[in-house]
């Protein structure tokens, strides 16, 4: 009998070398171990034999089920993993160099460079307001200190329209609102007024690569019991240091704006060339950027605030030019062009 | 204005200084000065008087003339020269061998056969004056040989300042305003100016002149004769060019002259046509000939000057042909005055003719000024003239006067308004180097202005912190932040909303920030065949295609992807921005801000790009505000729409926008091929929405139940309707699971969900429900599909 385990062995051995399917494999299981298998018909044989042969014939047999068992786990698992490399091998090689889609949108750099210094401001408290394009002529001058045939009239080309409304020219036009609207806080409650508004500002002039009719500017006034020149040039310069990301040399010239007293034009050192002078600053240096000054007496009067009581500093930064110094656009008529080769490119910039 | 340094140190002396480096501290502390300096002569060098000794013509040459000249070396020197106006006994500037003019240095060279060792020299060669039309002729009495630099100031530094930074300050249009500044900026000491004393004419007769109308403030006038000089000394002709002044003739130089050095502006007439001097205005207009040549018209608001009623000069702006000095003229009449400013403005304007002299009038000057300046122009007058003669005594007729400026002020006022701390002595110091008379009293000061800055420069406290500050200069300040309480800053919702939108817009939807203008674009709109809409319009707009304020952003917005077809196949663009739907009842503009969109695409269909657009508007309203938009069809009403799918955007029960597509004779002109759809929202109307936040329901931890019906509708609304009619509790959501079309109509297959939360819902109670919408629609004529 034993012999016959033996034999069922070998065959077992010999059938199993051939398969190469779990299919296949499973007929084999049936085959030796199923109901009517060879194995299981081995066992049957048993009930003929005698006690002692029971014992040592059922050992053998049991090897031999074990055996064929273990045999069968084993290329259970040879033929699962031969399968997964036909998988894996299947799998077509991508080429990850192929250039990544990236169909994203775009912000108007003005944008960008707005939020950015709304930001520096917003993180010292000062309120982002907005304001209307139409200004009344008392609003964009006369409550600015500029009264009818001042010659500062003549620095700005204003559109007039026939309702005798205007294009506001500059959004210092905005300032005698914000102090009436924030006045009674400050003088009531002791909330020092901190705000900017940009705004899309209107000259009527010939445009070329350095001239619009229509750009921005963003403008910015604190006022409060003891606001100073020094206090002034201090907001100035950290706003610029963050705008640029460092650390900024600024100076002030005396300039005339009717609606500050002292007046000043505000200079960076040059970025391009760090201020050893090149072509953009026409070999000063410098670049003027910012018209500030301590809020004229008037201004403020007009505000509705006792300028005895009150000081305060305003500035109004060129956003527009800010945007073309930032990321070198040469001409200042691109960025209401509508251009979507020139205008796409600018995407988020934190 | 072309400032020069000699003259500016005629009146302080900078001995020692550095030039350049004070030239740059003016800049920071008066006004902004050009970057180009001049550093004039610096490229001449060697240039000597030369007497001509004699002269013969070139044997073959038309032009040229051999020369031998005494340049005050041992022997003449041979000199070939092709100048026209060559004579014996001439003096003029000869560059010897080694000489340099420019870049070029004077050798020995063959001219036509000849060897000129050396050059005689023009005034433009020199740099002195435009002439080139000859060599450099010397009347003074020079010996021959003598550097001319060491008799003319040729060498100088001349510097611009930008007449732009001056509109404030009369009393910079001149040398000796500007040597203040640099006296106060130097430290050093002011010097006055050289004159003579005018009492000395006071038994002289006066000149018959009058103010006839408040437009002039002051009149000064004197009378001389007998001028013996005619051209005026080459140190003032220098100046005078340096300073960007052509010379014409010695009055006409000397009143050039006096206006850049005090700032006042003088006219010298012919005193035959000026025996009654009148100031005044004519009733009614007339042509009036300037001394240039050109007949100008005068209307009744020009201030004239007149010889009893006849119009000699435009006050303030520029002389009569008539009255100018002409040959014979033996007596001279000179006008120093001072003329209202605003007047001199307008009439500027209205003349279109702007001189240096109503540059300087409209400034507002220093009526201060006339008699100083009459004062100065006898003194050098009579020094470069020896034989001319004052006639009359001092006529001079003060209208007005200016009321004395005093400002009080304490110590504790400049700390609070600088920030630092300027002691007391500084501040005294300075503001008196500037001309203020100053009273200090413990820490109280009182300071009266000066005259030349009290014409409506410096009036109120901040002026003076200004004197103080910029010549304590803005470089030197400690700066510091502000000490102030902290308070939350709430932010403004209108920003925050168009903040949010933006980033959907870029970051979700990928579309492309635009700015296009605020008015229509007359060219691009036609050829496109949009109509221009009526419209509020600029009256002065110098570019007559920019006139029409925009009704809506759309049509310009359609113009900027015409221009971008190329740039994608599919693309979408959007812009916040303003437009003007005319005025309302009070005639003020009825501004409002938009928000536009339009998507363009060549691969999508109409209905899917339609509805991108609808569902980004969705989107938005859902995101900012947690609400929902609905729908209206409403008529076309402007040329870019097309009649179909037209809809109102309404939020909340208020129209807020509308969304549509672009009418196909517009959108084929864009692209052939492009499905175009518009959107166009109320931003502030969209801000003012209420925002109903995130509204928290715990899910159901029991099963609910999906149901799929399918109706035979053209529309989901109705469904929809009747959903919302059953008003039961159970329904969680309701939404489209398909839709189609077959041989019986379009179908929609909705999907309802139901769940309680706490408890299995039965199939009962949920067909209960569905039965009941069934039944609803089914009465509207709107059946389930079979």
């Amino acid at each position: 009998m034993s012999e016959k385990t033996l034999e069922l062995k070998q065959e077992f051995l010999e059938s199993l070398k051939n398969v190469n399917s779990m299919d296949e494999l499973e007929n084999i299981r049936i085959a030796y171990l199923g109901k009517k298998g060879s194995v299981t018909e081995l066992l049957k044989e048993m009930k003929n034999l005698s006690n002692e042969e029971k014992k040592t014939f059922g050992q053998k047999v049991n090897e031999l089920k074990n055996e064929v068992l273990d045999k069968i786990s084993q290329k259970t698992e040879e033929l699962k993993q031969k399968e997964l490399e036909k998988e894996f091998s299947l799998m077509p090689e991508f080429d990850i160099s192929i250039p990544a889609d990236l169909k994203r949108g775009s912000y108007h750099p003005i944008t960008l460079a707005q939020r950015q210094c709304e930001n520096i401001f917003k993180s010292m408290g000062f309120v982002v307001a907005d304001y209307s394009e139409v200004v009344s002529d008392y609003e964009c001058f006369e409550a600015l200190n500029i009264p009818k045939h001042h010659p500062a009239r003549d620095m700005q080309d204003t559109y007039y329209l026939e309702n005798g409304q205007l294009l506001k020219s500059h959004t210092s036009a905005a300032q005698n609102a914000i102090y009436k609207k924030y006045k009674d806080a400050l003088i009531n409650e002791g909330k020092p007024i901190k705000a900017i508004f940009p705004g899309r500002c209107f000259r009527n002039e010939a445009t070329d690569a350095n001239h619009e009719n229509t750009f921005f500017q963003m403008e910015g006034i604190m006022v409060d019991k003891n606001i100073s020149i020094s206090n002034l040039i201090f907001f100035m310069k950290t706003m610029l240091s963050e705008v640029f990301q460092k650390d900024v040399k600024v100076r002030l010239r005396p300039g005339f704006f009717p609606f500050v007293e002292p007046g000043f034009e505000l200079d960076i050192n040059c970025l391009i060339c760090g201020g050893e002078g090149c072509p953009s600053c026409k070999h000063s240096g410098w670049l003027e950027l910012c018209p500030c000054g301590m809020i004229h007496p008037e201004v403020l009067k007009a505000g509705g605030i006792d300028p005895e009581e009150y000081t305060g500093f305003a500035f109004g930064l060129g956003l527009t030019r800010l945007v073309m110094m930032k990321y070198g656009v040469k001409d200042i008529r691109d960025l209401n062009s509508g251009s979507l080769k020139t205008l796409s490119q600018f995407t988020e910039d934190k | 204005m072309f400032l020069s340094m000699n003259w500016i140190s005629d009146f302080v002396d900078l001995t020692g200084l550095d030039k350049i480096g004070l030239i740059n501290k003016f800049s920071l502390s008066t006004a902004e000065v050009e970057n180009e300096i001049f550093f004039k002569g610096s490229d001449i060098e060697g240039i000597v008087v030369a007497e001509i000794k004699s002269v013969e013509d070139h044997p073959e040459s038309k032009k040229l003339h051999l020369l031998k000249v005494d340049a005050g070396l041992d022997e003449l020197v041979d000199v070939v020269c092709g100048a026209p106006n060559v004579r014996v006994g001439m003096k003029t500037a000869f560059a010897k061998i080694g000489a340099k003019i420019g870049e070029i240095e004077i050798t020995p060279r063959k001219l036509a056969g000849y060897t000129s060792y050396g050059m005689c020299c023009s005034e433009k060669e020199i740099g002195i004056s435009d002439n080139n039309d000859g060599i450099m002729e010397i009347t003074d009495d020079l010996p021959c040989g003598t550097d001319l630099k060491t008799v003319y100031q040729i060498d100088d530094i001349v510097f611009e300042v930008d007449n732009k930074s001056l509109t404030n300050r009369p009393d910079l249009w001149s040398h000796y305003g500007i040597a203040r500044e640099f006296a106060a900026i130097a430290g050093r000491t002011l010097k006055p100016v050289d004159t003579v004393d005018l009492s000395k004419y006071d038994s002289l007769p006066k000149i018959d002149m009058k103010i006839e109308d408040k437009l002039c403030q002051r009149y000064s006038c004197l009378s001389f004769e007998n001028i013996s000089v005619h051209t005026s000394p080459v140190n003032v002709r220098i100046r005078l060019y340096y300073c960007g002044m052509r010379s014409l003739n010695f009055l006409a130089d000397l009143t050039n002259y006096l206006m850049l050095e005090v700032g006042q502006p003088m006219h010298a007439f012919d005193s035959r046509k000026v025996e009654k001097i009148r100031i005044k205005r004519f009733d009614k207009p007339f042509k009036f000939e300037t001394l240039d040549g050109v007949t100008r018209d005068i209307d009744e608001n020009t201030l004239m000057i007149c010889n009893g009623d006849t119009p000699v000069a435009i006050a303030g702006i520029m002389g009569g042909l008539d009255s100018e000095i002409v040959e014979d003229t033996t007596t001279l009449t000179l006008e120093s005055a001072t003329f209202d400013a605003v007047s001199v403005r307008k009439s500027t304007v209205r003349l279109a003719h702007r001189t240096d002299a109503s540059m300087r009038y409209e400034k507002c000057l220093d009526p201060e000024l006339t008699v100083l300046a009459v004062a100065r122009f006898v003194k050098l007058l009579t020094d470069y003239d020896k034989n001319a003669v004052v006639v009359s005594a001092l006529t001079d007729e003060y209208a007005y006067k200016y009321d004395k400026i005093t400002i009080d002020f304490d110590k504790n006022f400049v700390n609070r308004y600088t920030g630092i701390e300027i002691d007391n002595q500084t501040i005294v110091k300075t503001l008196k180097a500037l001309g203020f008379d100053v009273t200090l009293n413990g820490d109280d000061f009182k300071v009266v202005v000066p005259s030349w800055r009290a014409t409506k420069d410096v009036t109120i406290k901040a002026d003076i912190i200004e004197e103080i500050t910029r010549i304590y200069g803005y470089d030197n300040f400690d700066i510091n932040t502000a000490l102030a309480p902290l308070y939350p800053v709430r932010e403004i919702v209108e920003k925050s909303v168009e903040d949010g939108i933006k980033d959907i817009l870029v970051k979700r939807y990928s579309l492309h920030e635009l700015h296009s203008y605020v008015w229509a674009y007359y060219d691009e709109y036609k050829a496109l065949g949009i109509e221009i809409e009526d419209n509020i319009k600029l009256v002065n707009a110098t570019n007559p295609n920019i006139e029409t304020i925009r009704k809506s952003i759309i049509p310009t917005q359609l113009c900027q992807v015409k221009y971008n077809t190329s740039y994608a196949a599919d693309f979408g663009v959007f812009e916040i921005g303003r437009v003007i739907d005319g005025v309302n009842s009070d005639n003020l503009c009825n501004e409002r801000k938009k928000l536009a969109v339009t998507l363009f695409s060549k691969t999508e269909s109409m209905e899917d790009v339609y509805f991108k657009l609808r569902d980004i508007l969705a989107v938005i309203t859902d995101d900012i505000k947690h609400q929902n938009l609905t729908f209206k069809a409403k008529e076309k009403s402007h040329s870019y729409q097309h009649p179909k799918n037209l809809n109102s955007i309404i939020l909340n029960c208020e129209e807020i926008g509308e969304i549509g597509i672009v009418n196909p004779l517009i959108s084929k002109k864009i692209d052939k091929k492009a499905n175009i759809v518009f959107a166009e929202i109320d931003v502030e109307k969209f801000a003012a929405t209420p925002n109903l936040s995130i509204k928290y329901e715990e899910p159901s931890k029991f099963p609910g139940i999906d149901i799929d019906i399918t109706f035979v509708s053209e529309k989901f609304e109705p469904i929809k309707k009747s959903v919302e009619d059953a008003n039961s509790s159970l329904i969680k959501g309701l939404s489209v699971a398909d839709i189609y079309s077959d041989q019986s109509g379009k179908s929609i297959t909705v999907r309802i969900e139901f769940s309680h939360p706490e408890r299995t819902l039965t199939k009962e109670e949920v067909m209960e429900v569905v039965d009941a919408i069934t039944a609803d629609l089914e009465n509207k004529g709107i059946m389930l599909k079979k």
